[in-house]
């Protein structure tokens, strides 16, 4: 009974923005999703929002603790550095930094794996042989030693870092594309574009790339998280972002000597930085990745 | 014969070759047919009896394990087996079109009908977007698809799939193209719908005045759709010529058994005729005729010599000792050396 009259009280015609609850948007990760924003907004406004020149400090003022600490002041609110630069400026320039060099880094990535990926996946023959096996001798490599290295010929500079970055992670990609790519191949509207006359490029550039462009997305965002993870270990290493910029591995490798002698707050802070956004990234990532694959996709 | 053909094989044999090199599977062996501008040429078999590999190789986009052994394919004077690949891709799509065995996974689920219509048109004749647009929807007309103007914009998901077979269709025409091959295009349809694609093809043909090379194992398309008939067995043509001239008088045993195997509707037989046992092994084949083993009129020498192609009549041939206007063992023998 109850089934019948549902029925009957069914909507004609589906109501406008029916497709919205197809996205089905139960289950999105909120809250690193405004990390991750307001991480964005931080780095793109970090002129507007810092209130002091993250780069010159004033020697008075050395290791002044936050601002609810003995000894704090509300003039530096999370407190100062060996050199008397203000930490929250140094965190707000920093986070322009870690974002600007992880998202350019996971595109370079990307776009130079993707590319390889489709190429080897749907030449075959021996391009594909030669790309893959260069695919898997560069992941027999360590590949933050071989950041290292690359960093040390290139020398530091943070356009050098998202270059090296790219050059270190684009095998992922190609792996992955390739492998979807080979699939795709043998579906009928590939064969149809042949016989229809369209040349290989073409191919690739309308019907292969399209498709595989869910993946790339979705590896790129579980990317961002590894990426900036290995940006600050090379900067804290010394041989990523050059000081004085403000970079989050910077500020890790300045604090690790005081924080000994109790000054927590060089280290604590872009420590909790750099972790809430990888964690962010990758929440997301996953959640991108569910959404986008119709196998896990539930109707 | 009034005119050229529009297609002639010559001779064409396509073979596959195993990756050691040790098994050979002869497809397409020693096949000869030809077909003129407006006619529709059917070809008919069982599976793998090297139907689809034969248009497969008139296309030229073979899968790299085969290779075109021996041959010409002259087409409008040309022989295409001398095209390089970029002069083939030409030719592909805008001289001689294809619709594939199943149409309904032809079409990219990421781009829009239109779109998918006007690629071709705009890969091979530069038109430009809004005309290869507004050709895109008279084609859309052309194959009988209701309000084109608002299809255009849809996705293949939002189609049924008569519907998507025709968008195939229209893709296939819509550069108007010399020769289009159908390769079974209708074995995923319901029959109402096969009927009407059927009617639409044969429209098309005569509105655009192209040659069909119609791909099926179903003989009764044949019958209403064709004006000649290949029957091909185990690689071979085994018997050619004009549709109702073979189906009232078969001059091969096969294609007898094949005829005699379609039920009928003034039937009183109690069963249908089945041909006895299987096709033959493609990488082993016996010694002489290929349907021998399984042919009831096979004698001695049908085991023995594979027979050679042979004219039974004007514009028929046929591959069997007894259509064989002479049975002289060295003749045919010495014919089939010369070639």
């Amino acid at each position: 009974m109850s089934t019948s009259a549902e029925i009957l009280t069914l909507p004609s015609r589906p109501p406008r923005f029916a497709f919205l609850r197809g996205l089905r948007l139960s289950g999105f990760p909120l809250i690193p999703t405004v990390i991750l924003v307001g991480i964005a907004f931080v780095a793109v406004f970090a002129n507007q929002l810092a209130p002091h020149n993250p780069e010159v400090g004033s020697l008075a003022a050395r290791f002044k603790p936050p601002f609810w600490e003995t000894g704090g002041t509300m003039k530096y609110l999370l407190g100062t550095d060996q050199l008397g630069r203000d930490v929250l400026s140094r965190l707000i320039f920093g986070a322009r930094v870690s974002m600007v060099v992880g998202i350019t880094a996971v595109i370079f990535a990307g776009v130079v794996g993707t590319t390889l990926g489709i190429i080897s996946g749907y030449l075959g023959g021996w391009v594909d042989q030669l790309i893959m096996r260069l695919v898997d001798t560069w992941l027999a490599l360590p590949a933050l030693t071989f950041a290292i290295f690359l960093a040390a010929i290139a020398g530091p500079s943070m356009w050098n870092i998202v270059i090296i970055l790219g050059i270190t992670y684009w095998t992922r990609y190609a792996r992955v594309i390739r492998g979807e790519v080979l699939s795709l191949k043998e579906r009928e509207f590939v064969r149809l574009a042949i016989v229809a006359g369209c040349s290989k490029w073409t191919i690739m550039r309308r019907h292969i790339l399209p498709n595989v462009i869910n993946s790339a997305v979705v590896l790129g965002t579980l990317m961002l998280g590894v990426v900036i993870i290995t940006e600050a270990t090379l900067s804290f290493l010394g041989v990523g972002v050059p000081p004085p910029q403000p970079a989050w591995g910077l500020m890790l490798s300045d604090g690790k000597q005081s924080l000994m002698v109790g000054r927590w707050w060089l280290t604590i802070f872009p420590g909790v930085c750099i972790m809430l956004m990888v964690l962010s990234a990758n929440i997301l990532g996953d959640w991108l990745r569910v959404k986008l694959d119709p196998q896990l996709r539930q109707l | 014969m009034p005119n050229a053909p529009l297609l002639e094989l010559e001779n064409l044999s396509t073979h596959y070759v195993s990756a050691q090199g040790t098994r050979v599977v002869r497809a397409v062996d020693d096949v000869s047919l030809r077909i003129h501008a407006g006619e529709t040429l059917g070809i008919v078999g069982e599976s793998g009896s090297g139907k689809s590999t034969l248009a497969l190789t008139i296309m030229r986009v073979l899968p790299p394990a085969a290779r075109i052994v021996s041959g010409r394919m002259m087409f409008e004077g040309e022989d295409l087996l001398h095209k390089s690949d970029e002069e083939m891709e030409q030719v592909r799509g805008r001289r001689i079109a294809m619709i594939l065995q199943d149409p309904m996974a032809s079409l990219n689920p990421l781009f829009t009908i239109g779109n998918q219509v006007a690629e071709s048109i705009r890969a091979h004749e530069g038109a430009s977007r809004a005309k290869a647009w507004n050709r895109a929807r008279e084609l859309l007309k052309a194959v009988r698809i209701p309000s084109p103007e608002t299809r255009v914009r849809q996705y293949p998901h939002e189609m049924s799939g008569g519907m998507r077979q025709r968008i195939v269709g229209a893709i296939g025409i819509s550069c108007e193209p010399r020769l289009l091959i159908a390769d079974e295009p209708t074995t995923s349809l319901d029959l109402t719908i096969q009927a009407q694609y059927l009617k639409l093809l044969r429209d098309l043909q005569q509105a655009h005045g192209l040659a069909l090379i119609f791909i099926t194992h179903n003989l009764g398309i044949v019958a209403k759709m064709c004006d000649q008939l290949a029957v091909m067995y185990a690689g071979h043509v085994v018997e050619s010529g004009p549709v109702s001239r073979i189906f009232n008088a078969p001059a091969h045993p096969y294609t007898e058994a094949l005829l005699n195997s379609i039920p009928r509707m003034s039937d009183d037989r109690e069963r249908l005729t089945a041909i006895d046992g299987q096709p033959p092994d493609m990488s082993r084949l016996p010694p002489g005729c290929s349907f021998a083993p399984r042919c009831p009129r096979a004698f001695d020498r049908c085991l023995q010599m594979a027979p050679p192609e042979t004219v039974t009549e004007e514009g028929r041939t046929a591959r069997c000792w007894l259509a064989a206007p002479v049975l002289n063992t060295n003749q045919p023998a010495l014919r089939r050396e010369a070639v």
